[in-house]
């Protein structure tokens, strides 16, 4: 909690470095599809209770440095620790069960399981009994699964979402299915929550809603998040460092005022002839001004 | 435990209808025909039960259910076989002492396996087939050495519960027996992709069936007497052991289902990257479907091996991979009880009814029809027959919706509430 409340203002420069260490430390990460280079030389840190944007034009690789981190994909070259634990080469559930968990940006439920289910079997790592207690029914499995279902309703009341236990999964409204599989990412236990796109498909209103309720989480699971997005305004109210990419490379880091005015941020956006247009309004604005 | 009305009414049903057949076969109404194609649609039931498992459940396409169905009702058949026309337990303390001991090499290498973190799976593979095969020689010595006194025991028990001891160890061999094949196959195999999995389990399939056919020579089993077919083996199967053993089936794969494990089983089917992500070892539950499902098919192979006392490779010929695939898709993936009333469906309708109306030619036309069948229902009502419908007992009971009642609880739904409204 303490890391939430005493996190400075917003930039990471004004962070003392030796005081903590980051939760995720990534250093010259690349992966290369064939010939492509989806992500080149990539780095991030993240510390304790920071919501850290990510963002950059389609195809940039941000989803794929979510691939690599969880363990969907292996890294050509680099390297990702996690509390100081290298993470690849490992099994993408050993890295959920060191603390991580993460959303999809097309959303992958378990479409025709229940709601609860869903959430249910983020639970199986810790339920608390064996394959033997599961053919029996016996006492321990009647009272771990009793257990386990609570916690499971008692969090699906967290999102809101558990009048809908027995609906099944794929028939829920958009926005519910983003709320589920955020819930159901939490129900895993994450210290660290990896975000991809979750505002994708919405409306302003469900996006202003959906930056309540990560705020809200945030500070409730004492989470750390990195947030992907492909729309900049959306990450520039809640974020408080963003880092850009543009073709597999990182183009910016900083605070989203300072992203906001990025020349390269915006070529990158935009295209060349916007920067050029950009440049020419505040020439402008400057002669006017008289400075 | 309380037991709700709807769960005395499924078990009132079942357990009827079993007492039912029971009375008419002990009363003589119910001819041997049809006698044994009730024992038939129970086997098929438990086979196929083992394959929805796999593929419905788990989402594992296998043609491999057959292969291990041949296993068991080799091997259970072998156990009979050498007591009652043999005179001797070989089959029982060789087969028992190795089974046995390739499990715990199991066991002590899948530790073993774990310590060595990041073993590539090939050499993991080559680890579990040295001590595979150094367990099964150990495993046949000590077998060898248990004949002479086994045999002195059993004898002294009366010749007819000899027999069904003899008997029931035999089929639960077999079963063990196909879930270690069933185990060392999935290792290299079960992380490819599913398309390949289909392609290696036919392969498998083919593959005993080459060997069942040259038994007697490649094998070294001479009672099995190759592709002239086994004779001889005592006719133990009565209508109450294919009831129990099918109640069993049924009372374990509900169990599972409704557990943690079977929502493990069935996330690898739903979305295996999302699994994943969840912190399910999907290599391991997909390990835990296959085994499980071919224990299923080995056990209901050392059924069917009592039941005409008679066995023959052609049985066990690939293409008869299809009937428990066609039963499964009829009675609907992930649905237990469409697979049970379709294994019953098919032995009684179209191994009974067909046979005795439509002219002898059906016989080879079967192949052509039932395909034809799995690919129309594939397309019409990819479902199958019964969608998700599941009797009372195996519908898994939603818990009582969630009502807020601490203060506590209360301010949190109100809190999110707030933060959710919009959408
Ligand atoms: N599995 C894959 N095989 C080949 N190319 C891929 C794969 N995954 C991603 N890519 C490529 O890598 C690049 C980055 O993709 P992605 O990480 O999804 O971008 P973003 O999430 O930033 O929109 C794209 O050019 C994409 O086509
Ligand atoms: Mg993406």
């Amino acid at each position: 909690m303490s890391t939430v409340t005493s996190a400075p203002s917003t930039s990471a420069t004004i962070r003392d470095a030796s005081a903590e260490r980051p939760l995720l430390e990534i250093q010259g990460l690349t992966k290369e599809f064939g010939g492509l280079k989806a992500v080149n030389n990539f780095d991030i840190s993240i510390y304790p209770g920071e919501l850290v944007g990510l963002i950059g034009p389609n195809g940039a690789g941000k989803t794929t440095v979510f691939n690599l981190i969880t363990g969907i994909y292996t890294a050509t070259s680099g390297s990702i620790r996690y509390k100081g634990i290298e993470l690849i080469g490992l099994q993408p559930h050993e890295i959920t069960r060191l603390g991580i968990a993460r959303t999809f940006q097309n959303i992958r439920l378990f479409p025709n399981l229940t709601v609860l289910d869903n959430v249910r079997i983020a639970y199986h790592t810790h339920a608390g009994y064996g394959i033997f207690d599961a053919f029996t029914h016996n006492h321990r499995y009647q009272k771990a699964e009793k257990e386990l279902t609570e916690r499971a309703q008692e969090f699906l009341s967290v999102f809101n979402l558990h009048t809908r236990q027995g609906e099944i999964a794929k028939n829920l409204p958009y926005g519910e299915q983003r709320r589920l599989e955020i819930a159901r990412a939490l129900a895993a236990s994450p210290e660290l929550l990896l975000l991809d796109e979750p505002a994708a498909g919405m409306n302003p209103k469900e996006v202003a809603s959906l930056m309540d309720l990560i705020h809200f989480i945030r500070e409730r699971f004492n989470l750390t998040i990195l947030l992907i997005e492909h729309q900049m305004r959306v990450v520039m109210g809640i974020c408080e460092r963003i880092t850009v990419m543009d073709f597999g490379e990182v183009i910016a880091r900083g605070t989203p005022q300072e992203i906001q005015n990025n020349e390269k941020v915006i070529e990158a956006y935009l295209g060349r002839g916007a920067t050029a247009l950009s440049q020419k309004l505040q020439e402008k604005r400057g002669y006017a001004t008289g400075s | 435990m309380r037991i709700d009305r709807h769960t005395l009414g499924f078990w009132v049903v079942l357990l009827g209808l079993i007492i039912l057949v029971q009375v008419l076969v002990s009363l003589g109404i119910l001819s041997p025909f049809w006698e044994t194609l009730l024992k038939i649609g129970a086997v098929m039931a438990i086979v196929s039960l083992g394959l929805n498992l796999i593929y419905g459940f788990n989402g594992q396409f296998s043609l491999g259910q057959w292969g291990f169905y041949a296993i068991g009702a080799y091997a259970a058949a072998d156990v009979t076989y050498r007591w009652t026309q043999m005179n001797n337990a070989s089959g029982l303390t060789v087969l028992f002492a190795a089974v046995a001991l390739v499990g715990v090499a199991f066991f002590l290498t899948a530790k073993l396996v774990a310590r060595l973190r990041g073993i590539d799976p090939l050499s993991a593979f080559a680890l579990y087939i040295v001590a595979t095969l150094i367990a099964a020689v150990i495993g046949v010595q000590i077998g060898i050495a248990l004949i002479a006194p086994v045999t002195q025991l059993l004898a002294t028990l009366p010749p007819g519960l000899a027999l069904q001891i003899v008997y029931l160890i035999a089929v639960l061999l077999g079963g063990c027996l196909a879930a270690e094949v069933s185990y060392l196959f999935g290792l290299p195999v079960l992380t490819l992709g599913s398309d390949y999995f289909g392609i290696a389990t036919l392969g498998f399939t083919i593959i005993v069936k080459v060997l069942l056919d040259n038994s007697d020579t490649l094998l070294g089993f001479e009672e099995m007497k190759g592709a002239r077919g086994m004779v001889g083996i005592p006719k133990t199967t009565s209508w109450f052991w294919v009831a129990l053993f099918l109640v069993i089936v049924i009372v374990l794969l509900r169990n599972l289902l409704h557990s943690s494990h079977g929502r493990a089983i069935v996330s690898v089917r739903e979305d295996e990257i999302a699994a994943k992500a969840m912190g399910i070892d999907v290599g391991q539950q997909k390990t835990l479907a296959f085994v499980l499902g071919s224990l299923f098919a080995g056990l209901a192979g050392g059924l069917y091996a009592h039941i005409n006392g008679f066995l023959h490779p052609n049985t066990f010929n690939f293409i008869r991979s299809f009937d428990p695939m066609i039963i499964v898709v009829f009675g609907g993936l992930g649905s237990v009880s469409g697979t049970i009333i379709a294994a019953f469906t098919w032995a009684l309708v179209l191994e009974g009814f067909l046979r005795i109306l439509l002219p002898t030619g059906f016989e080879t036309w079967r192949f052509v029809v039932y395909p034809l069948f799995l690919l129309v229902m594939m397309l019409l009502r990819p479902q199958g027959l019964f969608g998700g419908f599941e009797f009372p007992y195996l519908r898994p009971v939603l818990p009582r919706p969630y009502v807020p009642e601490t203060e506590e609880q209360v301010a949190l739904v109100h809190a999110v509430e707030e933060a959710t409204e919009g959408d």
